[in-house]
This record gives structure tokens, sequence and C-alpha cells, in this order.
């Protein structure tokens, strides 16, 4: 057999799968119901289970290091970004020469050349650069992602590729699980996704903590934290002084020097203390602290249900892991509900209840469907189809000739715009790479009725 | 303008590099990190997970035991080796590697066995500040948790196998200042303001403009005079009901200061008072009998006690640390300025009794700095002392295992799994292989009788479910790489929780199923 390997250490009779082996060729008391244990699991992960690791930060390099030593042999790994120097207290698989480099391509030279039985392709691209016959070809996908806007997207892809038979019930070969990890500080937690049928990232919207705003009128008159100051910076003083012509950058030690004297003139002014070079720059690029061992427990625990779910060797968790290390160690396991009215997964039209139509602007719509913590989203364009058939753009504020030509509309109540009771509005937004419908619905006419 | 505009301080390079962690446990953690070296008996797959979580945060230096050489089997769940090393020294393989991670940190190794070093240099652990050490079996681990002991060496052991994995920390005693409880309460001292505070209240007109807390102060003294003019907060629902609406009832347009007052009666009061925690440090022999090794932690505990005693009526010293509040900038920045001038004051306080105590004990007066003396003021309330547990003692009968057992069973199976990795370890001491490593089903008989056997001589009267060491002889020594990764993330930060002395680490067992992606933390 291993006449057939050139490198018999890379075969799957190979010693150094043997601890692997007993788990995947046992009976063992606690496995899953259908698991049948034998060579052939082995097989399947080293030669056909296709994986793929969303993010090569600080999560992602431990998956690709974690799912490469569970006997994974192909991975594909996307991240859009480069490698920096505060990256390398965590993210280990990159030195300091590699600064600047693709962390996908770093990533994955770096596995392949310390674990020869895996094979990783790297796409220095974002997300949003792939369609569904890309993500099509995955087993399984697994996200260490630090924004919610591409989580939210690559759930909505994954909803969008199910298939549905003639009863409406989902095709489960058209299901991909995507496992998703995320990490804060000394907080981090991982939930197994099976599309269309437990929670999705959608349905559990609200478990994302809020962002801290501050109102304008606070940065602008009573500023009392040194976080005020540097606002106040940030948004209006940057654009009135237009010190460097260009839009300000975080990443740019001239801009944050330029944002950090200023704002501790601001502080002196109102005998406010605690600016300081470091918090500048956390305020201005909204940095979140990270550090190696928590990007390494949540990626674990990812990495574990990704094992679970390619060998059918246990059952996988259900479905929310919360882990926290601030306070001795602590997790907590628990399922999370699959929303019936969810906006991605439901499958069922999304009511938008309207109090008056006639002073209801389009503008309060948005403004609901950016703030509320039902929606959620960032710029959302709108369009609609009216009963003759004519289909009109509402607002579209992405495309600056259509949101001049649509601008307009913002200001006019929904009732002046034409649109009746149980209209129907396509929503299109960076959150999801498709459309939603949203059905319009008056409640004047029910308090009449009443 | 009278002054230049300062100079911005940009960032030295090490502390870019490690900006992300510094956010958390500040320069002077880092510090401590940077000060440090630890030694990691046996390599293996959570051993160098643990070892990759300090290396790459920068720890000072790291020494690696190990007196065995490479094969192709510890390839398949080691990210610290590879097969070029196959037939070399596993430590120097590991080292390497390991140190690769970070050109700042300082990598050693010994290529001889735990076995080996405690019998015939056992001090050689006394240099380390703390050791790591992976998947040993019984009678080494009790030999080297008990020269530790003895060397008052920290010891953080992990076990991973199959899907299971345990952290154990044996150390005497660790004190910590700086806590960082995820749910601050503010001690804002309104039910007894002190004398800068009152005078301020007292001085200051309420209008919609102010801080909240002088909102509160305002309705709270009309409502204690209702109550029989004592000093006391409401305690209760109805109370608080009563003081909300004494608020709400005044509120002519929505203030927002109103507003926010109301939501503060929940949680503004009770502060400032010594707790129960505190209370024990401050009764503990330590602080009592101060000595001339006496850790600065205990001089210091001993200065806040005298203070807080004898100069403050039974009150800790003003944390100084004011919660955000709307108001204008005038108000709030004044309101906050007498916080903190009474906490450096009740700080200086300590400081200077520390020194009285120092130059009793003939130390240098510089062996506690005026900061972390200001430090441990405002972190009064939150000082923590954990006093560890011996390893072997778990060994022996004791009525603490006893309350592990309810109705002839290990409570949760968690537990169950704790013992059963013990009787595999006594199982590779007592037969010399692993178990399950080639038949499973006999080895199953032979765990059983040696689990049992164990807890007889414990004193518990409870048994370990077949199934479950079924299970631990069917992963026949497997270590998984993604259960030691876990694990070896969770050791890793409890070792950072013990040098840089913030954060509670665990006391004193973790266990994880990876199984049920269940964990508990026991007191052993």
């Amino acid at each position: 057999m291993s006449a057939t390997s050139p490198n018999p250490s890379l075969g799957l009779q190979s010693k150094r799968w043997n601890g692997l082996r007993n788990i995947l060729e046992r009976e063992g008391p606690f496995c899953k119901d259908d698991f049948s244990p034998s060579p052939d699991n082995l097989e399947f992960l080293q030669t056909k289970c296709k994986v793929l690791v969303i993010g090569a930060g600080g999560l992602g390099c431990e998956l690709l290091k974690d799912l490469a030593l569970m006997g994974f042999g192909d991975l594909h790994v996307i991240d859009m970004d480069t490698i920096e120097l505060s990256n390398l207290n965590r993210q280990f698989l990159f030195r300091r020469s590699d600064i600047g480099a693709s962390k996908a391509e770093c990533a994955a030279r770096f596995i392949q050349n310390r674990l020869p039985t895996c094979r990783v392709t790297p796409h220095f691209a974002k997300i949003q650069d792939f369609d569904d016959t890309f993500y099509q070809q995955f087993h399984i996908i697994v996200c260490g992602l630090d924004s919610i806007v591409a989580r939210r997207w690559i759930n909505g892809m994954l909803l969008s590729m199910l298939r549905y038979d003639s009863d409406n019930t989902i095709d489960v070969s058209s299901i991909i699980p995507m496992i998703d990890g995320g990490t804060e500080g000394f907080k981090g937690n991982a939930r197994v996704i099976l599309p269309g049928f437990t929670a999705c990232i959608e349905c559990t919207l609200d478990l994302f903590p809020p962002q801290v705003n501050y109102p304008l009128c606070t940065i602008a008159n009573t500023p009392r934290l040194p976080e005020h100051c540097i606002e106040y910076v940030k948004i209006i003083q940057w654009d009135k002084e237009n010190p460097f012509n260009v839009p300000l950058d975080g990443d740019d030690p001239q801009h944050l020097a330029w944002v950090y004297e200023r704002a501790l003139e601001r502080a002196n002014q109102f005998n406010i203390t605690g600016i300081t070079y470091r918090l500048v720059q956390g305020v201005i690029k909204h940095i979140i602290p990270a550090v190696a061992s928590t990007n390494a427990v949540i990626a674990a625990a990812c990495a574990t249900e990704v094992f679970k779910i390619a060998t059918s060797c246990y059952d996988s968790m259900a479905n929310y892991l919360n882990f926290n290390d601030l306070d001795g160690i602590y997790t907590y396991t628990y399922e999370a509900e699959k929303s019936d009215t969810c906006l991605a997964c439901s499958n069922a039209p999304q009511v938008l209840p309207i109090e008056d139509p006639n002073t209801t602007t389009l503008e309060d719509v948005i403004k609901l469907l950016c703030e509320s913590a039902r929606f959620q989203l960032k710029s959302p364009g709108l369009t609609t189809v009216f009963q003759d058939g004519k289909k009109k753009t509402l607002y579209m504020a992405n495309v600056k000739s259509i949101e001049e030509a649509t601008r307009k509309n913002l200001t006019q109540s929904l009732g002046e715009l034409g649109l009746q009771d149980g209209q129907q509005l396509t929503v299109t937004d960076a959150t999801s790479p498709t459309a939603m419908t949203l059905q319009l619905k008056y409640q004047t006419n029910e308090i009449e009725m009443n | 303008m009278s002054s230049p505009a300062p100079k911005s301080p940009e960032l030295s390079d090490k502390s870019k590099k490690y900006d992300r962690q510094i956010r958390l446990w500040g320069e002077h953690g880092q510090a401590l990190l940077e000060a440090a070296t630890i030694c990691l008996v046996n390599v293996t797959a959570v051993g160098c997970e643990t070892a990759k979580g300090l290396v790459l945060p920068g720890i000072g230096g790291f020494m690696v035991a190990d007196g065995s050489t490479v094969t192709e089997m510890d390839l398949g769940n080691n990210f610290f080796l590879n097969a070029s090393y196959i037939g070399k020294s596993k430590a120097l393989a590991c080292m390497q590697l390991l140190q690769e991670l970070n050109p700042d940190v300082n990598g050693e190794y010994v290529d001889e066995s735990i076995d080996y070093i405690l019998a015939n240099r056992p001090s050689f652990f006394e240099s380390f500040d703390l050791v790591i050490a992976s998947n040993l079996n019984e009678q080494t681990l009790l030999l080297l948790s008990n020269r530790l002991w003895v060397s008052n060496v920290p010891l953080v052991y992990c076990r991973s196998l199959g899907m299971l994995g345990t952290i154990r920390i044996q150390l005497k005693e660790h004190c910590i200042i700086e806590a960082h409880p995820d749910n601050r309460q503010f001690d804002l001292r309104l039910e007894q303001p002190f004398e800068a505070l009152r005078e301020h209240l007292e001085s200051t007109e309420v209008t919609s403009k102010v801080p909240w807390l002088l909102v509160l102060y305002k309705y709270l003294k009309a409502w204690q005079s209702k109550n029989g003019g004592g000093c006391q907060a409401p305690s209760n629902y109805r109370e608080k009901t009563e003081l909300r609406e004494v608020i709400r009832a005044d509120m002519t347009a929505d203030e927002e200061n109103y507003e926010e007052a109301i939501k503060a009666v929940n949680t503004a009061f009770g502060a400032g008072l010594v707790p129960l925690s505190l209370k024990e440090i401050f009764d503990d022999d330590a602080c009592e009998q101060l000595h001339k090794k006496s850790d600065a932690f205990w001089i210091m505990a001993k200065a806040l006690k005298h203070f807080v005693v004898q100069e403050n009526k039974g009150y800790l010293p003003v944390p100084g640390v004011l919660p955000d509040m709307t108001a204008n900038t005038d108000s709030y920045i004044a309101l906050q300025h007498i916080y903190r001038q009474q906490a450096a004051q009740d700080a200086d306080h300590v400081y200077h009794k520390c020194q009285d105590y120092l130059k009793a004990l003939a130390l240098p007066m510089d062996s506690i700095d005026e900061r972390i003396v200001r430090l441990l003021c405002r972190e009064a309330a939150g000082l923590i002392v954990l006093r560890g547990t011996r390893i072997s003692d778990e060994y022996e009968k004791s009525c603490r295992l006893q309350s592990l057992v309810e109705d002839n069973e290990l409570q949760g199976s968690l537990t169950a799994y704790n013992f059963a990795l013990r009787a595999y370890e006594r199982f590779l001491t007592e037969c010399g292989n692993i178990p399950g490593d080639c038949t499973v089903e006999q080895d199953i008989g032979r765990l059983k009788s040696i689990a049992s056997k164990m807890l007889v001589d414990l004193g518990l009267h409870a048994t370990i479910s077949d199934d479950i060491l079924h299970e631990i002889c069917r992963f026949g020594g497997a270590e998984l790489h993604a259960v030691s990764a876990f694990i070896g993330g969770c050791a890793a930060q409890e070792v950072i929780k013990i040098l840089t002395k913030q954060y509670k680490p665990i006391d004193n067992t973790f266990i994880y199923n990876a199984i049920s992606t269940e964990s508990v933390t026991l007191r052993l």
C-alpha cells in the first residue's frame, strides 16, 4: 500500500494517524447512532472532505492548524487582509518578515510546509468575490471572522443555496453546515448552524452587542470622557480642518498623531484627563482587545464540531457555546432557537408594520431598517413594483447617480409615494447576498375598523 | 497658547506588537510576563499548545524538559514537531519550533526525562516561576507535585486524552489586586458622603444639567428624613420604588439626569463597606503577622486594614472611579475631581502606613511603590487571596472528597471522568502500558478493577460507569489535537493570570468533555 505513496509517512497507514484511528475505527458507548467505525472515515477526511475556512486571522490560523491535525486533507482559506505588526501576538503562522503579505497565502504556505498531509488553497479575496458555484464545492464551512456583516452575508449565501423538494421540505443534500466562532478579549463563542434547520445568524441577531455610539450633542457640547474628545476630532474637526486633504486613515501614524494632539488640546480645554495614544488609536480604529488563548480555545471548539460532523463520530453540539475566562474558566452550552419570523431563514414574508402611511416618510422606514434590533441593516436600497407592473427605485445610496435621483423621495410619506397597504418592497443590503421582500402593513385601517 | 503642542508619544515597536493584549493586562502586566521563566515538562500536544499561548504574548523564557526522541507517531497531533526531527531530541525540536514564534523569547531545553531529573537533580525546578506538566503517570505526577509544593513553585498540570481534558493548578498562595470583575459596582458613598463630597452635594443647585448623582442625593435626603432621618438607603423593592416615584413626581420635562437617577436607584447604594472576602484577608495570619519575608501584598493589606478600621470608620478608601453621567462638562468634571482628590488622599494615608511598616521591618522604603498602593486602594473591595491545595492530598482519604459523592454516585459525569482519568494514570504506573493501546475489551476489565480499588482506598462509596471506562479504553491513549488546543489555550491563560497577578484563576480543577461540550470547575 505504501508503494503508491512516495513517502510512507504521508499515507493513510502512517503511524502519525494512530491516535485518530482509535477514535474513527473503534466502537464506543457515546458514539452517534449512525457512526460506523471504519478506515473509510480517515480516508474521507484525508482525500474527499473539503472544508472552507473563512478568515486567516486569530481564529483562522488556529482553525487551519487544528483541522490539519484532526486529519483533514483538503482545506481552502479566504482572507482579504494583509499581515500587520499587531497581529503577531496571536496569529502564529506569521512572522515579522511577512508584514504586508496576504494572510491567506502566508497561512496556507506555512501549514502545508509543517503538515504535508494537508493541502491548503488560499484565496486572497473577499467572500463577496465568490458566488454559489464556489461555495457549493465544500462539505463544511467554518468562519473565524471579526465582522458581523460578513457573517450575515455568508449565512445568507448558504441559506440561498438550499433546495426545496416539491412538498416544500429542504433537500438535505443542499445543506452546508456552518460553524461560526467569535472572540473578544477573554470572551468567545462557537456555534453550529445547519442552514434551514437550526438557528441561523439572523435568528439570533440580538446576541451581538450593540455598538457604542456617543450622542453627537455630548461630543460637540458637553464632553466628559477622553473618548468624547477623540470622537470630536474624528467626526467634526478632521473634516473642518482637513489637515492632509484626505479622509482620516487610522493606519497612518501622521493622522493619528494629529488626532492625538487635537484631542489632547480639547481635553485640556475642558479639564478632562486620560487621553493616551493607545486610547486614540483604539477609538479611531474600533480596536477590540485580543489574546492568543481565547482564539485557541474557540477555534479548537469549532474544529471539534467540524470533525464531529465530517465523521459522525459524536453528536454535534446543540448548538451555541459561550466561553469566558475572566474569572476562572466558564463555559455554557445551550440551544439557540430558530426564529419563526427570521428575516433570513424562516421562508416567511416579512411584515413591516407602519402606524400611519401619511406621516411616515421613506427616510423613517430606512432609519427603522438600520436601527431596529430585528433588521440592523447598513445602507438598504429599496425598490417596488406597482400594480400596473411599473418598477420603481425608491432609494439607493450606493450608486451616486441613483442616489441623487431618488434623494427627493426620502422626505415624502409612503402615501405620497403611492405605496399601498400590503405592497411589497424589495430590499438589498450589504448584510445579505440576496434581496429581502418586505410587506407594508398599515395599522391605521385596523384602528378604524375597531 | 503658553506651551507648544506636546510631541505624540508614538508607541514602541514591542508595545505595538503586543497592543491587543496590553489593552487587557496593561504595561505592568506585560512587564511581569516578560520577566517570567517557565518550565515545560513533557513534550505533548497539550503541553506545546500551552507553551505556544505563552511564547506568542512574550513570556521571558521557557525551558523544555523531555528525554525522548521524535517518532512518526508524534507528528499526528503536535504542531511543534516535524519530520526532519525524527530520531532527534523531542525537547530540542519543540524548543526550536516554539522559539521561532517569537524572537523576543528565550528558549532552552534539556533532553532528560522528568523521572531522571527528579531522581538526580531535584532542585532543577526551583529557578522557575511556574512549571507546566502534562500526561504523566500517577507516580511521576505525585513526585513532581510534591517537589514543587515544597519548593513553592506553582504547577499547572494538564491532561488531554481522547475527547477529555483537565487542568489542575497547584499553588500555595496567590494574591490578586486586579481581578477585573465583569460588572464593577461603583462605590459612590451617597449614604455616607465624605466631607468634601457632602459639601459639594449640599452647595450645588440641582438642575437638569447636573450629573444624576446630585439628583439622587437630593431625593435620598428627602426620603431619609421621611423615613426616620437616618442615613440608610432604600434596601428593598418597596423602598426603592418609593424613592423612584418621588424622583419621577418632580420631573417637569423628560430630564435625562432624572431618568438616569431613577435607573441608578438599584445600583448606586451599598458599596464602600468591607466585604466578607476582604474581612477574611484582614483576619488572615499573614496580614496580622508581618515579617521580613512578607509579600508586599500583605504589608499593603495590613496598611489598608489600619486605614479602614482606625482612620476611616470602617469604610474603604474611595476608589475615585465615576461612571459617565449625562451632564454639562463643568459639573461632571467638578464632581469627578472631588472623588479623585479623596481617592488620592486616602491612598496617601495607606501609603504612609506601608512606609511605617517597611521601616519597622527594616525593609527598603522603595520596595512598595506609591502607584501600586493607589491601585490596591482602588481595587480594595475586590482583593482576592487564593490558598491552593496539594495534589497528593487528593490521593488520601479526606472529607473534601466526600462531598463529590451522593447516593453512591459521583456528582456529575465530569467528576466521574476526572476520577476515570486518575485510574488511567494509575493503570500506566501499575501495568506499564496504555489502556486500550492494543485491545480494548481486556483493558476495560483491568481499568475497572483499578478504578474500584482507587475509590475504595479514598473511602468513596461510588463506582464509575462502565461506559466511561470503556470510552477511556477506546481512546487507547490517543491525544487529539483539537482537545489539546482547547485545554492548552485555557491553561496558557491561567498561567498568564498567575504570572501577571491579574484576573482570577481556577481553584483548582477544570474538567472539559468535548463530546458534550461541557465543563466544570471543582475544588479538590
